[in-house]
């Protein structure tokens, strides 16, 4: 299986050929994946070199001259670093653009915080018109991708190297119910859902698959509600989603648990899994925390960095 | 949209009229503001752009990206028959379309919303980029900058991709006011060239030399005009 990051390679070098409109606009990262439809499509194909305003600012005025553009690179010089260049040169201009991140919260567990990104769709939340996707699987990835280049919007499609086993959904917008329950409702966001499942185990909670969540399907949260009682697992910042959760169930007494990356910086290397099992993602801590919510109320501190030992050269 | 054939019609002295409908200030005090004979060029003698093609695929394009004092744009774009004149007296105001700075989903004939100081040259990159994608080959792309503007980062990511990526489309026309802080030695038509620009320097106030600058051909390559004022 190829990764998220491959599937957009090829997805988007398919767009180039059948779709006159489409334009990938690139900041050297992932250049060399577009080499071969770069040669196809030599306008349409842009590496900017490391210019991440200047990505978002092409991508707002190809938009104004008629195109769709993609534009690409981690999520951390994607989202964060030009993010004012997000606000006015594309919502502000009222002009659509995909963008597609890879990278994630973790993906870049050895390279440190400079290449992590736990906060992009938190930011994102802050704009209004944003469809936020984050897909499971590359399956999903693709089918998201092809969709959001033949709309006209905003999208933001964000790609990790972790991935489920299968993929759950299309690339639709509705949350997909996995599982049906009563004592609780736990939202599980694109590649966590393989985990969340494994927690849930034995549980009697309904599990719901969101891989957009922008906008947040308030109606399926609602529709299949059983005791007032949502668990939030989404694979950036902890507790993003919490306000949409609160507004879907603001005349109902609820309570609500956002489980995510932790705010504090990790300061730690090795690979991605030790990374989501340190942020208490992983489907052990995932279990011992819902559980626990369910069943006292209480928001067991299970992950983050002040549970790790201190280190020091000393 | 208005219909220019019976619009009334505005020459460059009507100018300070429209701008003190904004202000209520001296018209002698408006016209010295630093972008109105540019801007006046522009429209009057080069742009392929009225309000009749505002629309179409087809046409060069405008981009204030200085958009700080827009008076001036303003009474250009009503001179010019994009906004009524009835619109002015509201300059500012709460029910206004005429913001301190513009915004193209509000105001007729405004190509991009500014104010925020950097964005103007990329996003004319990009347009450049997708006119050429677009084999649209005779269209070109003008931006208003200015001295100051260019301080910031994001305005030197576009001159040295723009100048790399031969986008003969592009016109950068930068209002040399001298008021960036720690000013551009050896002139601020340098950093262009350096890059690979076609670039000249030129008065800010003489009609015929910046419609000369503004249309003089530059094969293969973008260029600048520093409008000195």
């Amino acid at each position: 299986m190829d990764t998220m990051r491959e599937r957009f390679a090829s997805v988007a070098a398919d767009l180039l050929d059948t779709d006159p409109r489409v334009a990938v606009v690139l900041a050297d990262i992932s250049a060399d994946a577009f080499a071969q439809a770069r040669r196809r499509h030599p306008d349409r194909v842009v590496n900017l070199g490391i210019r991440e305003q200047l990505l978002i600012s092409v991508a707002g005025g190809m938009a104004l001259a008629g195109m769709r553009p993609i534009a690409h690179t981690f999520a951390s010089f994607l989202v964060e670093r030009p993010f004012e260049q997000i606000k006015l040169d594309l919502t502000h201009q009222g002009v659509g653009a995909v963008l597609v991140s890879s990278g994630a919260s973790f993906d870049y567990s050895a390279s440190g915080r400079t290449h992590q990104s736990p906060g992009d769709v938190a930011l994102l939340s802050t704009l209004p018109g944003w469809t936020v996707q984050v897909p499971g699987h590359p399956d999903e990835a693709g089918t998201m991708l092809r969709a959001a280049a033949a709309g006209g919007g905003l999208v933001y499609l964000r790609l990790s190297g972790l991935a489920n086993a299968a993929p759950l959904v299309g690339s639709g917008e509705e949350f997909t119910v996995l599982r049906r329950g009563t004592e609780a409702t736990i939202v599980a966001v694109g590649p966590l859902a393989d985990a969340v499942i494994e927690a849930a185990s034995g549980m009697d909670v309904t599990v719901l698959y969101a891989s957009t969540v922008r906008p947040f399907d308030r109606h399926t949260l609602r529709a299949t509600l059983g005791a007032p009682v949502v668990v939030l697992v989404e694979p950036y910042l902890a507790g993003t989603s919490v306000p949409e959760v609160a507004s879907a169930l603001a005349d109902l007494p609820h309570r609500v648990l956002g489980l995510g990356v932790s705010r504090a910086e990790l300061r730690r290397y090795g690979t991605p899994q030790e990374h989501q099992a340190a942020h208490g993602l992983d489907a052990a801590s995932l279990r011992e925390r819902i559980a626990g919510f369910i069943d006292t109320g209480v928001a067991a501190e299970t992950g983050g960095p002040h549970r790790l030992p201190a280190r020091s050269l000393a | 949209m208005t219909d220019v054939s019976t619009a009334p019609t505005y020459s460059y002295a009507d100018l300070p009229d429209l701008m003190a409908m904004m202000t209520g200030d001296e018209k002698h005090d408006l016209a010295a503001e630093s972008t109105l004979d540019v801007l006046w060029v522009l429209y009057d003698r080069v742009l392929r752009l009225s309000p009749a093609t505002a629309d179409a695929e087809s046409r060069d394009r405008f981009y204030l990206s200085k958009g700080h004092g827009p008076m001036a744009f303003y009474a250009i774009l009503t001179a010019k028959g994009f906004i009524e004149p009835d619109a002015l007296p509201g300059y500012g105001r709460f029910d206004s379309v005429l913001g301190q700075h513009p915004d193209r989903n509000l105001v007729p004939g405004a190509e991009i919303s500014s104010g925020s100081l950097g964005h103007g040259l990329p996003l004319a990159v990009g347009t450049a980029l997708g006119l050429r994608a677009l084999g649209l080959t005779q269209d070109r792309v003008f931006v208003l900058t200015g001295d100051g503007e260019l301080d910031e980062g994001s305005g030197h990511e576009a001159i040295a991709f723009a100048g790399r990526a031969g986008l003969e489309a592009l016109h950068c026309v930068v209002v040399d006011n001298s008021s960036a802080s720690y000013g551009w030695p050896g002139g601020i038509e340098t950093r262009f060239a350096a890059e690979g620009w076609s670039a000249v320097r030129v008065s800010g106030r003489d009609h015929d030399a910046l419609e000369a600058a503004l249309t003089a051909p530059h094969p293969g390559r973008p260029h600048a005009v520093v409008a000195v004022i």
